[in-house]
């Protein structure tokens, strides 16, 4: 390209663009950016100084109540309590499942790529219609997995799922782990396909074992990826909704609510404006930190 | 000898990798039988697990309905938001490439922002929409769309145009053409399989959300997946919708993610791997 074809497309209004390129290129999207960014923020900080709720519709200052309320409210620190439970019970159990995956479609085998690409079919449902399917598969009449289970058992089995105290856990954790192991397996795959092979040559040649091998040589490959792989799954499960909305609505009684599903009764059935904005608030801030904390950690900015 | 181990293994691996495929395979199958199902079929007592014969009623249902514009309203809303996320989001992440604007700062606040759970943010929006009267609009869910696909969209290709050789874009420049000119005729063809790959991914994200249409929407642009749980009721479920519906939405996101297989390690883990 030369400077005559540069004069010939020159329209009139290239010189502005020309000298504002910057400004001009960053600009809309930071702005379109600040309205989650910045507004969700600001906006509910100042309302939860504020006391609306569906009775009242005071907007004058108000002060700390909602913020001394969120002390006292066990059921906020309920849902914190089983947020992490659902996040530590099953994020091990993904990672680990995904690796063992992995591991063994590592190797070379013919039709690789079908299986893998029926495998991570999961993954990319809607978490919604994933809850939705599985509340149709623990259905205790006509689901398919009570008849599974009878037939181990021996006898009919008529579990109620995703009613029963005991089984509502198992149940959002099957479907989590169900929709999330493939996450793990594909990205992990791909880390463990990128493992340098001399190095695995010198650990075999220097006698190490499969586990010696992967705990010297293998992980310490893969963590960067794997870092990146828990980082974006641990995030997904703190704010974790769409499945529990599906299988439980955070039942029986608040048995599973998480902060998510906690903040939108608040929110949007309760209509507790000021104090859903002030754990709004809380929660955005405290994400925030873990997240700017975990960024420099992880490393995925490179 | 150690060709038969060899062959015995791999043999053994097909046979788990086959296992593992029908075990998480089985609830998506599950799904898509129901909706080929008869109501006897669906209420049977023990399941009924292939349908006796194929038939579309239930979809049939959905169009006579019409049900199926929650699916066009996902369409519409999902496409807009990823045309506009990927013309904003590219622009801004040549800068941050090329430029290096704002620093690593910047990038990372932009990509922190896709971190924060969409409840606590989507409260102040729904606060200020129902002030502007924007709540249950398609330019109200567009914009947030937008807004939130931002951050995807800027840090995938802000990772696809650091991939290619910055010499063409040097000696473009050297050759007396303007920064906008190397943007539109050196850096989008060359970034253009990242483009696609990203603008796939945004728009099945969108397609895929739930927890923004609850809160945002009514009754003008239900999304297909608001539209699956209002078929959940207190005491008897509409299975049979439930399931086409679902499937009316899932099939399109399969097929798609068929066709771009190539890009999803990368597109899923955020750039973390280059697949």
């Amino acid at each position: 390209m030369n400077a005559a074809s540069y004069s010939k497309a020159a329209g009139p209004g290239e010189g502005f663009v020309e000298r504002h390129f910057k400004a001009f290129t960053l600009g809309p999207a930071i702005f379109v950016l600040l309205l989650i960014g910045l507004f969700p923020l600001v906006y509910s900080l100042l309302v939860s100084f504020q006391n609306i709720t569906m009775s009242e519709q005071n907007t004058s200052f108000s002060g700390f109540i909602h913020y001394a309320r969120l002390f006292q409210d066990t059921r906020l620190w309920q849902a914190v309590l089983h947020t992490a439970i659902f996040t530590l019970i099953a994020l091990p159990i993904e990672l680990v499942l995904g690796l063992m995956m992995a591991q063994l479609f590592l190797d070379r085998m013919p039709g690789r790529q079908i299986f893998v690409a029926l495998l991570v079919l999961p993954t990319v449902v809607s978490p919604i219609v994933a809850g939705a399917t599985w509340s149709l598969m623990f259905d205790n009449r006509f689901g398919p997995i009570n008849q599974i289970v009878g037939w181990f058992a021996g006898q009919p089995m008529p579990l109620l799922w995703t009613i029963k105290p005991t089984l509502v856990y198992p149940a959002i954790l099957v479907c989590e782990v169900w929709q999330w192991t493939p996450f793990m397996f594909l990205i992990l795959l791909a880390a463990l396909s990128n493992v340098d092979q001399s190095q695995l040559e010198a650990a075999e040649i220097d006698g190490a074992g499969f586990w010696r091998t992967f705990f010297k040589v293998v992980l310490p490959a893969i963590w960067p990826v794997m870092a990146v792989a828990i980082f974006i799954r641990a995030l997904d499960l703190a704010r974790l909704f769409d499945i529990i909305w599906a299988l439980t609505r955070g039942g029986p009684g608040t048995m599973t609510e998480t902060i998510s599903i906690y903040s939108y009764t608040i929110g949007f059935q309760q209509f507790e404006t000021s104090y859903t904005a002030a754990v709004a608030f809380l929660v955005i801030v405290l994400l925030s930190v873990i997240v700017t904390i975990a960024l420099k950690r992880v490393g995925i900015t490179r | 000898m150690s060709a038969v181990r060899s062959y015995r293994s791999l043999a053994l691996r097909y046979i788990a990798a086959t296992a593992l495929t029908i075990l998480f395979l089985f609830p998506i199958y599950w799904l898509f039988m129901i909706s080929f199902k008869t109501p006897d079929e669906i209420y049977s007592v023990p399941p009924t697990w292939v349908p006796a014969n194929f038939q579309f009623k239930n979809y049939a249902v959905l169009f006579q309905d019409g049900d199926v514009t929650a699916v066009w309203n996902s369409f519409v809303v999902a496409g807009t938001s990823t045309v506009v996320a990927m013309f904003l989001g590219t622009l801004c992440a040549y800068s941050l490439a090329r430029s290096r604007s704002g620093g690593a700062a910047l990038a990372n606040w932009i990509i922190s922002q896709r971190m924060i759970p969409p409840i606590a943010v989507v409260f102040p929006i729904f606060l200020l929409y129902v002030w502007l009267g924007w709540v249950d609009t398609y330019g109200g869910v567009i914009l947030l769309y937008t807004a939130f696909n931002l951050p995807y969209v800027i840090w995938m290709m802000r990772g696809y145009i650091m991939d290619i050789p910055i010499e063409l874009e040097e000696s473009a420049l050297v050759d007396g053409c303007t920064q906008w000119q190397v943007l539109r005729r050196v850096a989008f063809p060359m970034a253009r399989t990242g483009l696609f790959a990203t603008a796939i991914f945004t728009f099945v994200f969108a397609w895929n959300d739930f927890i923004f249409a609850l809160v945002l929407t009514r009754t003008e642009v239900t999304t297909y997946t608001v539209q699956v749980t209002h078929y959940f009721g207190g005491q008897s479920n509409f299975w049979a919708k439930i399931s086409a519906m679902s499937v009316l939405g899932t099939l399109p996101v399969f097929i798609v993610v068929a066709a771009m297989q190539r890009y999803l390690v990368r597109g899923i883990s955020l750039g973390a791997v280059k697949g």
